[in-house]
């Protein structure tokens, strides 16, 4: 038996926890260096382009800092029909967009929560519509819905009698006769936010299923030996175990569907009543080259962001604190 | 029970009737767009327009014109899809490349070592997904078309990385706090330096996170629309698969070959996702469990 006492070869110096720091820096600096470069300058740099006149032709010989400042971007937003417009869509589509998510998620998770042969295969199903590229859906729905060759108009008028095809992504108006009341409906936004409910209703189903699995047996258990009927047992026992996720995925899936831009671009291009904040970023970058007032409507939306996210932090800080 | 029809009897009835229909409704709602896809990808366009109400084809009408249209090079009067393909592998794989190999560093530092401004780098990484991507894409847009390098590849696998390293960092620092540090510190009183011991004990251990992360990485690179229709757009030779098919939208592209186009850019993530969804899954919602 040779009791060898390997000395450690340390070429660092200094004591453990000094190592482990620049160990710690070392290893999180690309990290960090990627997000500064790529996503914190690029905002700043963002926020001075809003307070700028300045068109895309300008930008090969333009400073990088720019020169005048002016709030002329954002006075002249806030004097547009167009910019009130698109931020009354806007938060239409993400606040219903969001409750159409979460809604179909919830009944999707509660309804595949028990095991029934074929499960598996049921809940990967259910997440296509969130795995699938967006492009490619869009333009399945755009078929889907058209009004020459598109399956929903072909039923709707040889099975269920419409009068004539409905133009689903390019009517902003529509008619709805509902026991002979007829009432407005903003055709094209609803089938919008429709859309956005299918697509994303697989992440409120999945990360509620998850936490459906958690909730302990024996609580429902107890509820049912005491003669709870399954919707009592929902409301009383799984409803305020499922809040806290409910409440974040809300949170979460109204960020995106305020920022997003594909699903809206791709069905409508923002036409027919479904201008939001983020396609007209878009046409004020491409269709018109104004940088400075599409920097301007950008940073009013992370500004947007930025403050609902604070009211959510303190609203729920002060709630989970006493738990 | 006193009474034959109390509610809780309704209620248990009724639910046994409407969770299969129920489920049979999601499951119709979730397949059936993506066999309407197939469907028109492999019909006839006059056939469509003739009876679009119609859901099932004849084995005898088969047809492949779409995809041979879409896979074509334009040189031959076709959309030059096969290109695309390897733009959008190459771009989703370098992607993959490069930010797990930032992340997996960046995610070891901050599950297993205190350093000054470990907790800010959260703060960092929130700030990704709390701005719009298309806020983001302003002052990119606007610097690479400076540099002139907006139309490159390989500027847009560095944007890709950007989007894509925090929700790694996140996934795979939740996988590496439960490697046992005891293993770790066994190898170091072996006199192991630490980059040692990520390659040869840490590494190991999370081949199924690092796995799963870089699938999930993958996914969203290929799919990926808005960088890539403002960098790219103007450099047809550079198209992703997404681009292409968002530009097959002008009035004389029959729905059949936009059908076609789809179906190729589905293909691809529809497979990478069967075969890995209980790996990508469970990444993704660890943690939630717990509220």
């Amino acid at each position: 038996m040779t009791a060898v006492q390997a000395k450690p070869k340390r070429r660092a110096r200094g004591t453990r926890a000094q190592r482990d720091a620049r160990a710690g820096l070392a290893l999180v600096s690309p990290t960090v260096i990627v997000v500064v470069v790529m996503v914190v300058l690029p905002v700043l740099w963002a926020l001075l382009l809003s307070f700028q006149r300045i068109r895309l032709i300008q930008i090969r010989r333009m400073d990088i800092l720019g020169s005048e400042y002016t709030l002329r971007n954002y006075d002249l937003l806030f004097g547009s029909s167009d910019f009130l417009a698109a931020i009354r869509v806007t938060l239409m589509y993400s606040v219903l967009g969001t409750f159409g998510a979460i809604a179909l998620g919830l009944i999707a998770a509660l309804l595949v929560r028990r095991p029934f042969k074929g499960r598996a295969a049921v809940r990967g199903v259910m997440l296509l519509p969130y795995v699938a590229p967006v492009v490619a859906i869009a333009f399945i729905w755009r078929v889907l819905l058209s009004p020459q060759l598109g399956f929903v108009n072909a039923v709707g008028t040889d099975v269920l009698g419409w009068d004539s095809p409905i133009p689903f992504l390019s009517q902003e108006r529509g008619e709805i006769t509902l026991f002979g009341l007829s009432f407005g409906v903003p055709t094209a936004l609803l089938m919008v936010i429709f859309f956005e409910s299918w697509k994303s209703f697989p992440f409120a189903f999945l990360f509620i299923l998850a936490r459906l699995q958690a909730v302990p047996g024996e609580l429902e258990e107890a509820a049912k030996m005491d003669g709870a009927t399954p919707t009592q047992v929902f409301r009383h026992i799984l409803l305020p175990q499922l809040a806290g996720v409910i409440a974040l995925i809300a949170v979460l899936r109204f960020i995106f569907t305020f920022n997003a831009f594909d699903e809206i671009y791709l069905l409508t291009g923002g036409g027919a009543g479904t201008e939001v904040l983020a396609t007209q970023v878009y046409s004020f970058l491409t269709a018109r080259n104004d940088v400075g007032a599409s920097a301007a409507v950008a940073m009013f939306m992370a500004a947007v962001l930025a403050v609902l996210l604070l009211v959510y932090l303190k609203f729920f800080a002060e709630r989970d604190r006493p738990a | 029970m006193r009474r034959r029809w109390n509610r809780y009897a309704i209620e248990v009835a009724a639910l046994r009737v409407l969770r299969p229909l129920g489920i049979a409704f999601f499951v119709l709602i979730t397949v059936f767009p993506f066999y309407y896809m197939v469907l028109l990808s492999v019909r006839d366009i006059s056939e469509i327009i003739e009876s679009p109400g119609s859901i099932i084809v004849g084995l005898g009408e088969l047809s492949t014109d779409a995809y041979e249209r879409v896979l074509k090079p334009t040189s031959e009067g076709g959309e030059g899809f096969l290109r695309f393909l390897l733009n959008s592998l190459l771009l989703a794989a370098g992607t993959v490349v490069v930010t797990l190999l930032v992340s997996i560093l960046g995610a070891y530092a901050v599950s297993r070592l205190e350093f000054f401004g470990r907790r800010a780098v959260h703060f960092l990484f929130l700030s990704v997904y709390l701005f719009p991507a298309i806020l983001l894409a302003i002052p990119l847009f606007v610097a690479f078309s400076k540099m002139g390098l907006r139309g490159e590849l390989w500027v847009l696998v560095i944007v890709y990385v950007a989007q894509t390293l925090p929700i790694c960092v996140y996934m795979l620092r939740n996988y590496f706090e439960t490697v046992p540090v005891s293993l770790e510190e066994a190898a170091e009183v072996d006199g192991a330096t630490r980059m040692q011991i990520i390659r040869k004990i840490t590494l190991p251990l999370a081949i199924p996170a690092i796995a799963a992360t870089g699938l999930f990485v993958f996914m969203i690179a290929w799919n990926e629309f808005l960088f890539a229709l403002l960098f790219l757009v103007e450099e047809r030779p550079n198209w992703t698969v997404s681009l292409g098919v968002s530009q097959l939208t002008n009035i004389e592209t029959p729905a059949t070959t936009l059908m076609a186009g789809s179906v190729i850019l589905t293909v691809p993530i529809i497979v990478l996702f069967l075969f890995a969804e209980r790996l990508m899954t469970e990444g993704l919602t660890r943690g939630a469990e717990k509220g």
